[in-house]
């Protein structure tokens, strides 16, 4: 196979496996089934780079691979690179422009402030997330706070209370922690049938970083708590006021007043200038935007713990204040929309798996639809109530697989199926905290698909 | 679940008031503060939840239905549409009673709220959404009373304000419970195990 210049090029950008457009976001990738072995590679790099979404590259894919052309010296050993500006904020190179968080798409709102984006699951390298492609949930858009007017109020059932700047919060000693983040509806379109093509849809309601700011036991302390005071309620200084309670055994053992996000200051859209961080539980009891604290003996009951944020049980209840987010773990690579272009051959199976309830302690990886399973390896580090990045070395023989992860946490709770889930729960519209295992049907042609359901 | 929190969230109170140490994930606490005192008077401007099953904290004030029409046809009816039917950017806001047992469930403030006050709670703090925390207390209650009167949980001459909202008989009040989890129980099988199952298969097997 001659290979032009052109093509060497051609080759180059997809020379990391990865080809992605944003068409992949939005419907399945298609893949040229019809041409030939020998042509299909090619003409496979010419309709990939237009419509094929990601393209997983598949070494040692056979006695199909050519000789590489004859290098030559790119125009950029030959010039000057760009110069330091005297200030800057560094972005991603253009070529990278496709690493974006999407707006919610598969169930779509009829406005964009009580909405929601999702992240690029897909495309993370590592277990920390980019502040730039970090989940969002709002229920009235994003707030802009002048920091040197806000104030985070604590009171109620409390000795003194008190009023903080945030230079007067920022003169405590911080803690920086590494923590996922999920939104208790992370997964919900996706019970019964597929309705997402890409991890981004059906996952992307979770994220990882670390966290930096001041226990808020240090806080309550100082503001004195009466025993009467059992749960604290956090608000947020947005248009929707937004309201949760949380219980003062969690308070007190690991909730952060936080305004560090990544090595900055919380992004506007995490909830600048200072948020509350409830490490494992639902997203939304990290209140944004926190401006009032307030020592309660019992939780208000406010629409965001009765006709929201609840789970549907038999016979008509609701579970309420369910927390915790519990284990759970997909495969992020491949999953839908990618092809496995090299054919059959290497893949690195590649995914996250987390709990809210402690540390992974083990990913198994099936590729026959659950009937047999093989451990992953975890990549270190494995943190508390973080992202932990799995891996298993896959030789795919060609043939149709269907394949998923499970996650095991540290408190002996292995990551159920929806079926085992289904059989507790009423799976009856917006039904939130899925952990169900997620399959991915590869097909004989490489082609990724949502096989939940 | 909840009782075992409540335990222990009493066991921290009680440590915080004699001074020792508590269960936490942190270091202790420096021996500095920075915060300034303030008085409860001066936190009233923000002071605004309602503790809902009781109704404590909902402030003087008063309304009526057919103020609350009023109200809504100026404040509220271009997003959430004519007689809270739903409108361009939300559903319908009326019916759903009874529907807890059906498919689909419909969650209104009528079916879904076990504490009426929620009502008055969250339209406070949240609505309408493009100008929150505009309306007086008066207008509120107001509204409050034409949305539970359209969802005919209270009469046309109703008169709502802080001691007859929290009366108003909610038919979602006892569908609540609190957090049972973990609930599924899943086994780490390696060989020869049953197909990873679907919600299908749960209601199949359940005779659903
Ligand atoms: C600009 C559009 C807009 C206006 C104006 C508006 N709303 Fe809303 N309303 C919304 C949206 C969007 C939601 C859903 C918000 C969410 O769930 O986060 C909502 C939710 C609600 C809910 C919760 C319903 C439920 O089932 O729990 C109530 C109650 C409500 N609005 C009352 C009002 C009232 C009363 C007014 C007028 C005073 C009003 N709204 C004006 C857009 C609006």
């Amino acid at each position: 196979m001659a290979k032009t210049d052109n093509m060497a090029k051609e080759d180059k950008s997809i020379g990391s496996g990865w080809h992605f457009s944003p068409d992949a976001i939005h419907k399945p990738a298609e893949v040229d089934t019809a041409a030939p072995p020998s042509a299909g590679r090619r003409s496979f790099l010419r309709k990939g780079a237009a419509m094929a979404g990601v393209a997983l590259a598949g070494a040692g894919g056979g006695a199909s691979v050519a000789q590489a052309a004859k290098l030559t010296v790119p125009e950029w050993s030959r010039t000057m690179g760009k110069p330091i500006p005297p200030t800057d904020y560094g972005m991603p190179i253009e070529y990278e422009s496709h690493y974006v968080r999407t707006r919610s798409d598969v169930f779509v709102n009829r406005q964009n402030y009580s909405d929601w984006s999702m992240s690029p699951l897909q495309k993370q390298q590592g277990i920390v997330t980019p502040n730039g492609v970090f989940f969002e949930r709002h229920h009235n858009g994003t707030a802009k706070i002048d920091p040197e007017q806000h104030r985070l109020v604590i009171h109620g059932l409390v000795k003194r209370p008190l009023v903080f700047t945030m230079s007067d919060l920022m003169r405590y000693p911080s803690v920086s922690k590494f923590h996922f983040m999920e939104c208790s509806g992370n997964t919900l379109t996706d019970w019964r049938e597929p309705r997402s093509t890409t991890v981004q849809q059906s996952h992307g309601l979770l994220s990882c970083a670390q966290w930096t700011g001041v226990p808020l036991a240090w806080l309550l302390d100082e503001a004195g708590v009466d025993p009467k005071g059992k749960w604290v309620m956090l608000e947020g200084a947005d248009g929707s006021g937004h309201l949760r309670s949380i219980p003062m055994e969690k308070i007190m053992d690991d909730v952060l007043i936080a305004f560090g996000q990544n090595g900055e200051m919380l992004r506007a859209e995490q909830g600048y200038p200072i948020r509350a961080f409830v490490p494992g539980w639902e997203g939304n009891t990290s209140v944004k935007w926190l401006r009032r604290i307030k020592v309660v003996e019992g939780p208000a009951h406010v629409r965001g713990e009765t006709a929201r944020y609840t789970d549907p049980m038999p016979d008509g209840k609701w579970r309420q204040f369910s927390m915790e987010m519990e284990c759970k773990s997909v495969i992020t690579s491949p999953s839908g929309g990618m092809t496995l272009r090299g054919g059959p051959g290497f893949y690195e199976i590649q995914g996250f798996a987390w709990s809210g309830n402690g540390k992974i302690t083990h990913v198994d990886v099936t590729l026959d639809g659950g009937r047999n399973w093989r451990e992953a390896t975890l990549e270190e580090p494995v943190m508390d109530k973080c992202l932990t990045r799995f891996r298993y070395r896959w030789n795919w023989d060609g043939g149709p697989a269907r394949i998923a992860s499970r996650a095991k946490d540290s408190t002996g709770y292995v990551q159920p199926t929806v079926e085992d889930l289904a059989r507790e729960r009423e799976i009856v519209g917006f039904v939130q905290h899925h952990n169900g295992i997620y399959p991915w049907a590869v097909s004989q042609q490489g082609e990724v698909t949502n096989a939940i359901g | 679940m909840l009782s075992v929190k409540l335990c222990g969230a009493f066991a921290s109170a009680l440590f915080l008031t004699f001074g020792a140490a508590q269960a936490s994930s942190y270091p202790e606490r420096p021996d500095v503060g920075f915060g300034q005192p303030i008085s409860e008077a001066d936190i009233q401007p923000w002071n605004i939840d309602i503790h809902t099953p009781s109704g404590a904290g909902l402030p003087p004030g008063e309304g009526t239905v057919a103020q609350g029409r009023e109200v809504y046809q100026a404040r509220c009816l271009a997003c959430h549409g004519e007689k809270a039917a739903g409108g361009p950017v939300y559903g319908t806001m009326v019916g759903g009673i009874g529907s807890m047992t059906e498919r689909p469930r419909v969650l209104t403030p009528g079916s879904m709220y076990p504490y009426a006050p929620i009502l008055f709670d969250y339209t406070r703090r949240a609505m309408p959404m493009d100008a929150p925390q505009s309306l007086s207390n008066d207008e509120v209650y107001a509204v409050s009373a034409y949305i539970y009167y359209l969802n005919e949980l209270i009469g046309e001459d109703f008169k709502m304000n802080a001691e007859t909202m929290p009366q108003i008989k909610m038919p979602n009040r006892d569908a609540f419970i609190v957090d049972d989890r973990p609930d599924a129980q899943a086994e780490r099988c390696m060989s020869d195990c049953p197909p990873i199952g679907t919600v299908a298969d749960a209601e199949w097997k359940a005779g659903d």
